[in-house]
C-alpha cells in the first residue's frame, strides 16, 4: 500500500534507468506552465489575426425573423457580420457509427451554425461578429439585434419530468437492467429505504474557456482549439467543411482543464472555421464566461427514485434505481447514472431503470464521471439511509454485500479490492473512533460528522495509434495524437517507453495534441493512459525485438540499444501500432473491437473508498470539510506524485459538487443565469483541507502494466460522503444537491 | 488614438489601444505577453493577476490607461523560488490557472510580510504563515483542476 | 464595451469643473466594478475620469480621536491601518470579508460605497430589471432571488446592495464627505444609500457631479469590542447570505450600555438595526434578549421563495456575534 498524505516529491534528481515507471517523477510541461511559455490555444500568434465574438440567442425556441446586423456593421475595426443569411454554408452532421468513426458522436448539437433560421436553446449563437481586435467585436457584438417569432418551450425540468420515456441505451449501458422481481422483494423486504434524490446541473468551468483559432490556407483548415478529442474533431471539421480529413490539423499541445467538456465540438470551434473562410485571416473565437456557459454544454439535472430492501441482518434483497435526466431537442448525452447501483453490491433482485426527457436546452454532455458521479451520490447516500434503519455501520452493510461475481453482469471481476480498500481506510481515518449516532461530536459551535461511500468508475480501454522512433544518439521519439489537460499524460508515456526501451527518462521526447500524429484516443472516460500505453508497449517491444535482431547482426549485447544501433551504422530504428491509411484505419477499427471484446471478458473498474469529516455551524449552517482520505484501489501507479493530484483533483470537483455548484436555468424561459464565476460556486483555497490520498497499488492483471485509469474515480462517492457526514453532524438528511447551509439549518 | 506606454517587466512597452482596453488584452493580444491568462474576465477567477509596482491585481478589471507609468509584473517577468517549488509539489494540473497563483502568491507573501491582516487572522495581528492562512488568502485565484494542497504546499515551502 | 473619452484627472477642482459641464461623464476610481459593468453594457458613460491620481489617498486620525479616510484609500490599505483594526476592527474584518486579495487592493473606500447590486437579473441583459431599465419590471421577484433582499424591499426591486465596509460603516455612523463645484457636503452613511421604492435606478444621494472625497469615522469607544460575521455559500469569495456588523459594551451592572448592530446581504441598502439595537440598550445580555432582539429587526422581512430562509439565518447569526462578543468581553 501506498500513502500520500502530501504531493511525494522526487528524493533524487535524475532517474535511473528502468526505474521511471512508479516514481515521483515531477511532470514534464511544469516548467512551460510556472514561466508563462506554455501557448495554450487562444495564445498562437498569426500577422492578420481576426477576432471573433458570438451573438447568442435570447430566446429557447423558435424562429429568427429578422436580424439587423448595420450598427454592428458600423462600428470600426469590425470587418463582417456573419448570420444565417450571409454565412459560408456547411454540410449537417453525418450520423454514424461510434465504432467505424467517432466524428459524429463528438458533435456537441446536431445545430447547423448559421446556417439556419431556427432557435434551439437560450444563447444558441446565431451570428459572429469577425473585426480586428477583439475590443471592437466585443463592442459590436451586442449592437446586433434580432427580431423572433417564439414558441413555446420546454424548459422546466421539475415540470417536464411526466414526459420523460425509458432510455434505450447503447453497446455499453442499456437503458434498463432486471434481475428477479425487485419491487416485490421491496415490498415483503424486512428493512427497506425508498427514497428520492436530485442533483441539479453542473458546468464544467475550466479555467481555460473555450478558445479557437481557425486558419485556412486554400482548402486546408488549421485549427487551433481546446479539445480533448483531436482526431474526432478533426474528422468532424472535415465532414462539416466537405473536405478531406487529411487536409484539416486540429492542434491543441496544451489544454487548460477539460474534463469532458472539450470533447464534443462546440459551436464556437465550426463558427470560428466559418468566419474564417468568410473573411479569408485567420480567426481567433475565442469564448467569455458567458459565452462557454450559453453554448458549451455541461452536466444534466437528475431526479432519482431509490429503493433498498433488506434482511434484518443487513443482505440487500432488493435494488431499484430509476432515474431521469434530460437531454436537448438537438443533441445530448443519457448520462449513466445508474451505472454505480449495477456493479457495486450483490443484491438478488435489482431493478435500474434510465429514463430521459427532451427539452429545449443546451445539449449536455460529459462531465468528469458522468453518470458515477451522480449515480454514486445516489446509491451511497441511501446505503447510508439503509445501514441507520439497519443499526448497522455503513462500512459494515457494504461488506456484507460484497459481490462474488459482477451483481449485473455476473461476469468475474478483473481486479476487485473495496474490502481490503475500506479496512485500510478505516484504520488509516480512525472510522473506530466514530460515534454512530447523529449530532454526537461537537467541537465550540460547530457540529462534527463522519462519512464514508464507495467510489466506482468503470474502465474503457480504446484504441491508439502510435509511432516509436529509437536513434543511435540514444533517444527515443514517442508520437501519439493524444491529450493533456493536466493529466501528465507526456510525462506518464515517456516513463512506460523509457523503461519499455531500456533508456534514460529523459532521453524520451513525447509528441502529442496534435490531429496530424498517429490518432490517439480521446481524452475521457479515464481511458488515456492505459489505452496509449497498450500501443507504446507494443511499438517498444517490436523495436526491442528490431534491436535484439541487430546485436545478433553485429554481435553487440543490446544492452544498450543506442550503442547497437551505431554498431550497425543504423540512424534509428522505428516501429508503429496503426496507420492512418485505409486499411490501416480499419485495423485500428479490429483492434478496438479486439480490446473491447477481451476487455468485456471481465468486470473492470476502478474503487475507492472515501473517508471525510465534515463540520457544521450549529449558528449558521455553514458546511466545512475539514478532513479527507481516499484510500483507491486503482490498479498499478505509473507516477505517484501526478497520480496523487489527478485523485486529490478529483475529490476537490467532487467537493463543488456537494457544496456549492449549480447551474441555475430559469424555469420560465430556460435562460442560464449561473453564467459567470459569481454566481457558479466553485471550490476556493479556503474550501479544501489537505486531503489524503492513497492507493493499494496493486496491478489489474488484465491490464497493461496492470494500468486502470484514475482521472474520474475520485469524484465519484464525494457528494454521498459529505451527506453522510452532514447526517452524522446534524441529524439531517440532505437529499438534494448542493448542501448549501439553508437545508442543514 | 493616444498611444499607450506601459512598463512591463523592467521594459517600456507602447501599443496603440482604445481607452476600453484591458490591461489583461493589452498583455495578450497586442504584446503577446500570454502568459497572463483569462479566464473570467470579471474578476471573480485571478487567472489574471499580475503585479503592479510589486502588488497583486486583477488584470481584466484593470483599464490599460489607468496604469502607464506604473511598474507591471507579468509571469514572464517572474524568477521566483516559487516556480520551481510548484513544480515539485505539483502544485499545477493543467497548467491554465498556474502563472495567476504564483504572481498572487509572490503578492501575498509580501503582503503578509508587510503585516497585513486577513479574513483569517486571529485578532488582526498575523503571525506565522499558516496553511489556513495561505488559504484564505490565496481564495481570489481559482483552480479547477484542484491542485489547491500542492500550491499550498509550495507557498508553505518557500515562506519557511 | 462602448467606446468612451478617458481623462486622467489630477487636481479635484479641475475634475469637479469637467463633471459638471459633462453630464454622461463619469468618475474612475479601482474600476473593479464599473469595468464590470461597462463590460457586460449595464453602464456606458460617455467619458470616464480616472481620478486615481488625485491625492485623496491619505488616511487621518482626528482630533476627537476619529478617522478620515481618503476616498481614494485602497481596501487593502483600509484594512491594515493599525488604527482601524485597534478601533474598529469589524470594519477590518468587514473588507478582508468583502473580496480578494486582489481586489482589494484595487477597490477604493468611494468606489465600495457606489458598488451595485449582484443581482442574477440586473447583470444579465435579456432579463427584465427595474434598476436597469426603469419600468421593465422585475425578473427576480420570480426568479432565482436567494441572493436578494428580504429587508427594504419595494415591488419594483428586491437587489441586495452587495458592500461588506458599508454594512461596518453603517454601524460606525460614519460621515461621506461629496464635493461638487458647487460646494462640499457631508452626508451620514445611514442616509446614503437610497431605498429602491418606485425609483430603484437611483442607488445614492450622490448626485451626478459630486465626488466622494472622504469618509469620516468618529469616535466610537464601543466599536472596539467588536466582530465582523459574514455568512455565505462558501468559505470564501462569496457575496453575503447574510451579515453582521456588530458592537457591544457593557456597564458596571452587566447590562448592555452600548451596543451597535448593522446587517448586510438581506437588505436593499447597508441596513442598520436600530429597533434591535433599541431592544438591547439596557437589556441583559442573553440569548433570549439577543433573538428577541433580532427577531423584532426581522419582524419587518418580506420573504420571497428563494429567500426566505434568510430571516431565520439572520437571527441566528445575530445572535451568535452577540453572543461571541459577550463572551469575549467576560473573558477580558
Amino acid at each position: 500500500m501506498t500513502t500520500h498524505a502530501k504531493t511525494p516529491v522526487d528524493p533524487a534528481p535524475s532517474v535511473p534507468v528502468g526505474g521511471a515507471v512508479g516514481r515521483p517523477v515531477d511532470r514534464r510541461d511544469g516548467h512551460a506552465k510556472v514561466t508563462g511559455a506554455a501557448r495554450f490555444s487562444a495564445e498562437h500568434h498569426y500577422p492578420d489575426l481576426t477576432y471573433a465574438t458570438m451573438v447568442h440567442a435570447t430566446i429557447a425556441r423558435g424562429t429568427i425573423t429578422a436580424i439587423d446586423t448595420a450598427a454592428a456593421v458600423a462600428v470600426p475595426g469590425v470587418v463582417a457580420v456573419l448570420t444565417h443569411l450571409n454565412a459560408p454554408r456547411i454540410r449537417p452532421v453525418r450520423k454514424g457509427n461510434i465504432v467505424r468513426d467517432l466524428g459524429p458522436s463528438v458533435s456537441g448539437t446536431e445545430v447547423n451554425y448559421l446556417n439556419t433560421d431556427q432557435v434551439f436553446w437560450d444563447g444558441q449563437p446565431i451570428a459572429v461578429v469577425v473585426a480586428q481586435t477583439s475590443v471592437a467585436a466585443n463592442e459590436a457584438a451586442p449592437l446586433v439585434t434580432v427580431t423572433y417569432r417564439e414558441q413555446q418551450a420546454r424548459v422546466d425540468f421539475a415540470a417536464e419530468q411526466h414526459n420523460a420515456t425509458p432510455a434505450k441505451g447503447d453497446l455499453t449501458f442499456a437503458g434498463t437492467k432486471k434481475k428477479g422481481d425487485a419491487e416485490a422483494a421491496l415490498a415483503t423486504a424486512q428493512v427497506s429505504v425508498d427514497l428520492r434524490y436530485t442533483t441539479p446541473g453542473l458546468q464544467h468551468n475550466t479555467i481555460e474557456p473555450h478558445a479557437t483559432i481557425a486558419v485556412w490556407s486554400g482548402d486546408h483548415l488549421t485549427v487551433h482549439d481546446t479539445t480533448q478529442s483531436t482526431d474526432a474533431s478533426h474528422k468532424y471539421l472535415a465532414w462539416r467543411f466537405g473536405v478531406p480529413a487529411a487536409q484539416v490539423r486540429v492542434r491543441a499541445e496544451f489544454v487548460g482543464g477539460a474534463f469532458g467538456g472539450k470533447f464534443a465540438v462546440w459551436p464556437g470551434t465550426v463558427i470560428a472555421a466559418m468566419a474564417a473562410k468568410a473573411v479569408g485571416r485567420p480567426v481567433r473565437l475565442a469564448l467569455s464566461r458567458k459565452a462557454v456557459s450559453r453554448a458549451a454544454g455541461g452536466r444534466t439535472a437528475s431526479t432519482n427514485r431509490i429503493a433498498l430492501g433488506a434482511t434484518r441482518d443487513g443482505r440487500l434483497t432488493a435494488l431499484i434505481q430509476d432515474s431521469i435526466t434530460h437531454v436537448g431537442s438537438v443533441g445530448g448525452l443519457l448520462e449513466a447514472t445508474s451505472s454505480p447501483a449495477r456493479h457495486l453490491y450483490g443484491a438478488k433482485n435489482m431493478l435500474t431503470r434510465q429514463n430521459l426527457v427532451e427539452m429545449d436546452l443546451l445539449p449536455n454532455t460529459w462531465l468528469r464521471a458522468p453518470g458515477e458521479a451522480i449515480g454514486s451520490f445516489v446509491l451511497e447516500s441511501a446505503m447510508d439511509e439503509l445501514a441507520y434503519e439497519l443499526a448497522m455501520d455503513p462500512i459494515d452493510l457494504r461488506m456484507r454485500n460484497e459481490p462474488a461475481t459482477d451483481p449485473t453482469s455476473g461476469k468475474k471481476f478483473s481486479q476487485r479490492m473495496l474490502r481490503e480498500a475500506f479496512e485500510a481506510g478505516a484504520e488509516r481515518f480512525g472510522w473506530a473512533d466514530r460515534n454512530p449516532s447523529p449530532r454526537s461530536m461537537r467541537d465550540g459551535e460547530w457540529l462534527v460528522g463522519m462519512g464514508a461511500a464507495t467510489a466506482y468508475h468503470p474502465v474503457l480501454r480504446l484504441v491508439a495509434d502510435v509511432k516509436v522512433r529509437l536513434s543511435n544518439d540514444g533517444t527515443a521519439l514517442v508520437q501519439c495524437g493524444f491529450h493533456e489537460m493536466g493529466m501528465a499524460a507526456a510525462t506518464v508515456q515517456a516513463q512506460i517507453a523509457a523503461d519499455a526501451l531500456g533508456i534514460a527518462y529523459e532521453k524520451v521526447r513525447v509528441e502529442y495534441g496534435d490531429s496530424d500524429l498517429p490518432p490517439g484516443p480521446m481524452a475521457g472516460n479515464s481511458n488515456q493512459t492505459a489505452t496509449v500505453a497498450t500501443s507504446v508497449l507494443a511499438a517498444c517491444a517490436e523495436l526491442t525485438r528490431k534491436v535484439t535482431a541487430l546485436a545478433r547482426k553485429t554481435g553487440t549485447t543490446g544492452q544498450e540499444p543506442a550503442a547497437t544501433l551505431r554498431a550497425a551504422h543504423t540512424p534509428f530504428l522505428e516501429a508503429s501500432v496503426g496507420s492512418t491509411s485505409r486499411l490501416g484505419s480499419l485495423r485500428s477499427q479490429g483492434r478496438f473491437l479486439a480490446t473491447f471484446l477481451k476487455d468485456q471478458r471481465w468486470s473492470k473498474a476502478a474503487r475507492g473508498a472515501q473517508f471525510c469529516e465534515v463540520r457544521v455551524n450549529a449558528d449558521t449552517g455553514e458546511l466545512r470539510i475539514s478532513r479527507w482520505l481516499g484510500m483507491f484501489d486503482v490498479g498499478h501507479i505509473i507516477n505517484p506524485k501526478t497520480a496523487a493530484s489527478q485523485l486529490r483533483g478529483s475529490i476537490v470537483m467532487g467537493i463543488g459538487m456537494a457544496m456549492s455548484e449549480q447551474t441555475l436555468v430559469d424555469p420560465r424561459n430556460g435562460r442560464t443565469m449561473s453564467a459567470g464565476l459569481d454566481s457558479y460556486y466553485l471550490p476556493v483555497h479556503a474550501d479544501i483541507p489537505p486531503i489524503d490520498v492513497a492507493w493499494l497499488n496493486e496491478p489489474d492483471k488484465s491490464m497493461p502494466l496492470g494500468i486502470i485509469g484514475l482521472g474520474e474515480v475520485g469524484m465519484t462517492g464525494v457528494a454521498a460522503a459529505i451527506a453522510n457526514a452532514v447526517y452524522h453532524a446534524t441529524g439531517r438528511r440532505i437529499r438534494d444537491l448542493p448542501i448549501s447551509l439553508d437545508k442543514t439549518l | 488614438m493616444p498611444e499607450l506606454r506601459l512598463r512591463i517587466n523592467g521594459e517600456d512597452h507602447k501599443a496603440d489601444v482604445a481607452p476600453q482596453v484591458s490591461l489583461l488584452d493589452v498583455l495578450r493580444e497586442h504584446l503577446w505577453l500570454t502568459g497572463t491568462k483569462k479566464g473570467c474576465d470579471q474578476g471573480a477567477c485571478g487567472a489574471c493577476t499580475v503585479l503592479v509596482d510589486g502588488r497583486r491585481i486583477v488584470s481584466c478589471l484593470a483599464l490599460a490607461v489607468q496604469y502607464e507609468g506604473r511598474e507591471i509584473t507579468t509571469i514572464e517577468g517572474v524568477d521566483h523560488p516559487l516556480q520551481e517549488a510548484f513544480v515539485r509539489h505539483d502544485g499545477l494540473q493543467c497548467g491554465y490557472c498556474t502563472p495567476g497563483q504564483i504572481c498572487s502568491a509572490i503578492g501575498m507573501l509580501s503582503e503578509h510580510a508587510a503585516g497585513a491582516p486577513s479574513a483569517a487572522t486571529e485578532a488582526l495581528a498575523p503571525e506565522a504563515l499558516t496553511p489556513a492562512e495561505i488559504r484564505e488568502r490565496m481564495s481570489g485565484n481559482i483552480c479547477r483542476c484542484g491542485a489547491y494542497n500542492g500550491i499550498a504546499e509550495a507557498i508553505q515551502e518557500v515562506a519557511s | 464595451m462602448k467606446t468612451f473619452n478617458y481623462l486622467r484627472a489630477t487636481d479635484v477642482d479641475v475634475a469637479l469643473q469637467r463633471i459638471a459641464v459633462e453630464p454622461g461623464a463619469r468618475f474612475l476610481g479601482g474600476g473593479t466594478n464599473l469595468v464590470d459593468l461597462m463590460r457586460e453594457g449595464i453602464e456606458a458613460p460617455e467619458t470616464l475620469i480616472d481620478i486615481t491620481r488625485l491625492p485623496l489617498d491619505g488616511i487621518e486620525e482626528l482630533p476627537d480621536g476619529g478617522l478620515r479616510i481618503g476616498a481614494l484609500v485602497r481596501n487593502s490599505d483600509l484594512a491594515a491601518h493599525p488604527v482601524v483594526r485597534g478601533r474598529y476592527p469589524f470594519l477590518s474584518q468587514a473588507i478582508l470579508l468583502g473580496a480578494t486579495g486582489q481586489i482589494r487592493n484595487m477597490a477604493t473606500v468611494g468606489g465600495n460605497l457606489l458598488q451595485r447590486t449582484r443581482c442574477l437579473y440586473f447583470y444579465d441583459e435579456a432579463s427584465a430589471c427595474n434598476k436597469r431599465e426603469p419600468g421593465a419590471g422585475c425578473a427576480a421577484r420570480e426568479g432565482f432571488n436567494r441572493g436578494n433582499a428580504v429587508l427594504g424591499t419595494s415591488d419594483a426591486c428586491v437587489a441586495t446592495h452587495p458592500s461588506d465596509m458599508a454594512v461596518a460603516l453603517a454601524a460606525i455612523d460614519a460621515v461621506v464627505e461629496v464635493r461638487s463645484s458647487r460646494g462640499t457636503r457631508h452626508i451620514p452613511l445611514t442616509e446614503f444609500h437610497l431605498l429602491p421604492g418606485t425609483t430603484p435606478h437611483l442607488e445614492s444621494q450622490l448626485e451626478s457631479d459630486e465626488l466622494i472625497t472622504a469618509v469620516e469615522l468618529p469616535p466610537l469607544p464601543v466599536a472596539a469590542h467588536s466582530y465582523y460575521r459574514k455568512v455565505r455559500d462558501r468559505a470564501s469569495y462569496a457575496f453575503a447570505l447574510v451579515s453582521v456588523a456588530a458592537a457591544l459594551d457593557f456597564g458596571a451592572d452587566g447590562r448592555i450600555a452600548d451596543v451597535r448592530l448593522a446587517l448586510g446581504g438581506v437588505a436593499t441598502k447597508p441596513w442598520r438595526a436600530r429597533t434591535a439595537e433599541q431592544l438591547l440598550l439596557g437589556a441583559a445580555a442573553s440569548e433570549d434578549s439577543f433573538a428577541t432582539a433580532a427577531a423584532a429587526e426581522l419582524a419587518a422581512a418580506v420573504p420571497l421563495p428563494g429567500n426566505a430562509f434568510k430571516i431565520d439565518l439572520a437571527c441566528r447569526t445575530v445572535v451568535a456575534v452577540l453572543r461571541r462578543l459577550t463572551t469575549e468581553r467576560s473573558g477580558s
